[in-house]
């Protein structure tokens, strides 16, 4: 009786979870595996294994080239955008949340750019706001102070073009980190600052160095931790914003997808995938080591 | 506030002003996609900036529809089939393995959870080289498949549904097995219906997520037949063949969808921001 139990509970184990693990099974495993075996592997044009050439086409990848290049670029990348989300989208949650009247007003204006795609954050930025030429809106703007046309997307020196790449994820993304400082600070408990004040301290940068952002460290760390894991994935935008004859500022996302759907070379696109893959759960583990985001609160 | 002085008043005014100014800032790029989808190509390329256009050109939408060298009702068609099946497939999928999970006995439950928690490490953007390989294997590149089938497995959306069915009150499944509704009754009957709102929370976001999806669509999407909105976009921008006002009539259309879930369904999206961005 109880034997019969456990088996039918087995069988309705794999009818809610089967269909899941199943897919789980073909669209990730299965393609990571592939992908893994391919990487040691010749397959020009074909996804199927045929010369094993060991680890050529990780040194291939690695040696001084395109995805070398690609990897200090995002580099450089995230070390403007990551502490920049985290301040700004910080600053604007301890704003709005300071805000009585009309505080739904900025919040909805702040989180609305999350709507928009990178595509079409990419085209008002190309098209309109960072145009070369003098309809451009920033170039607008700027020739009041009798500044010249700047072309912001294809000048290599000065690499204005990192202005359009940071600000147009700085305006899709900082909305969405708001809402989750916002989220943050409706959690401290008002006490707090009340007990401050009896001992004599000020509310303004006092209280925010020793209460607010104490308070808030598991939402920063996974701030700096989402925004890290997105800008190594970063595509979208420069693919969209920056002109694809000349190699300016590459991801290494664009470099795998040259070299998996352009050249059609699946064995050097899968190493490129488990550099990045490899690369990304370390920052990740060391990230969270540094910052203590194991650690309980 | 303890403080509320004078030097308090002046500094509500001081965040009013910077809240302003950035709302402001924030809200030019909207302001953009409206002037310039509905100006003509001179107004929009004219020297001095002009802050509207002359008359509204209405009829740029049905210029956009028309013209026979920019697939962009077909993308669009893509995109809402792509974005609804997405989240569909997604909330079905992920919740029946989040119950499972989180409430079924079964002497290897424990293994097949850590294997879903594995896929977490692993973002599922720099995989997509290695899906490709597997879907294209399949003969699924430039179809609706392609394009929705492989997106549903997300380990992340199945582990939050397991959370939260972990924290689901015992007494009303409880209540539910008196009356002899077996696991799949209870689940259906009881448990889905008093989970809409954590439930309209994860499907808002997934919808946003399917919409914007860019890079998979772009490498499935080989034919214009399957492209989606954004591929349709973003071809346009590149390469550079349509006019500057349907481009961005083209883009101010394309985002009116999430603008009405943003308007309307707010209160869940906030709830889905908060509940999938940490992943505690």
């Amino acid at each position: 009786m109880r034997r019969r139990k456990a088996r039918s509970e087995t069988l309705t184990f794999w009818l809610f979870v089967g269909p899941f693990v199943a897919g789980m099974l073909v669209f990730v495993y299965v393609p990571i595996l592939w992908s893994f075996t391919l990487s040691f592997f010749e397959a020009q044009s074909t996804v199927t294994p045929s010369v094993f050439v060991g680890l050529d086409n990780y040194v291939e990848m690695l040696k001084s080239g395109p995805f070398r290049d690609s990897l200090v670029t995002f580099t450089v990348f995230a070390a403007f955008i990551v502490p920049l989300t985290v301040a700004l989208s910080l600053g604007m949650a301890v704003l709005v949340h300071r805000l009585s009247f009309a505080r739904a007003f900025f919040r909805s204006a702040f989180f609305i750019p999350t709507a928009c795609s990178y595509v079409v954050a990419s085209l008002i930025w190309k098209m309109s706001i960072f145009n070369g030429v003098r309809f451009g809106l920033a170039n607008v703007v700027l020739g009041l102070f009798g500044v010249e046309n700047i072309s912001w997307l294809i000048t290599a020196d000065p690499p204005w073009y990192w202005v359009p790449l940071v600000t147009v994820r700085l305006w899709l993304q900082l909305g969405f980190y708001m809402i989750l400082f916002l989220a943050g600070l409706q959690r401290i408990p008002e006490e707090l600052y009340e007990a401050s004040y009896v001992d004599g301290a000020s509310p303004g940068w006092q209280t925010f160095r020793h209460i607010t952002l104490p308070q808030l460290r598991t939402t920063t760390v996974a701030v700096v931790l989402l925004t890290l894991i997105a800008a190594y994935q970063a595509f979208d935008e420069f693919y969209n914003l920056m002109p694809s004859a000349v190699n300016l500022a590459r991801t290494p996302l664009q470099e795998l997808y040259l070299a998996a759907l352009s050249q059609q070379d699946y064995g050097r696109g899968s190493a490129g995938a488990m550099i990045l893959t490899l690369l990304i759960m370390l920052a990740t583990l060391l990230q969270g080591r540094v910052l203590g985001f194991g650690r309980k609160d | 506030m303890a403080v509320q002085g004078a030097k308090g008043r002046a500094t509500t005014g001081a965040a009013y002003a910077v809240a302003s100014v950035a709302a402001v800032l924030f809200l030019i790029p909207f302001y953009l996609l409206v002037r310039n989808g509905l100006a003509t190509d001179a107004e929009i390329t004219a020297p001095g900036w002009r802050f509207l256009p002359e008359t509204w050109r209405w009829e740029n939408v049905s210029e956009l529809f028309d013209d026979p060298a920019v697939p962009f009702g077909r993308s669009l068609l893509n995109s809402m089939l792509v974005a609804v099946l997405h989240t569909l497939g997604t909330l079905l999928v992920c919740s029946l393995a989040g119950y499972g999970l989180a409430r079924i006995p079964y002497r290897h439950a424990d293994k097949v959870f850590y294997a879903v928690l594995g896929t977490l490490m692993i973002p599922s953007a720099v995989t997509f080289v290695p899906s490709y390989v597997v879907v294209s294997s399949l003969g699924w590149v430039s179809s609706l498949r392609g394009l929705i089938i492989p997106g549903l497995f997300s380990g992340f959306t199945a582990f939050l549904f397991r959370q939260y069915f972990l924290n689901f009150p015992k007494e009303l499944e409880d209540a539910a097995r008196v009356d002899g509704l077996g696991y799949w009754g209870t689940f259906w009957r009881v448990v889905m219906p008093n989970s809409l709102n954590f439930t309209a929370a994860i499907a808002v976001i997934t919808f946003i997520a399917g919409w914007n999806a860019f890079l998979w669509p772009l490498v499935i999407g080989q034919d214009q037949q399957s492209w989606t909105v954004q591929v349709a976009l973003s071809s346009f921008l590149t390469s550079q063949t349509i006019r500057i006002h349907e481009l961005f009539i083209a883009a101010a259309i394309s985002i009116l969808p999430l603008l009405v879930v943003f308007l309307l369904l707010q209160r869940w999206l906030v709830r889905g921001v908060a509940e999938t961005g940490i992943k505690g």
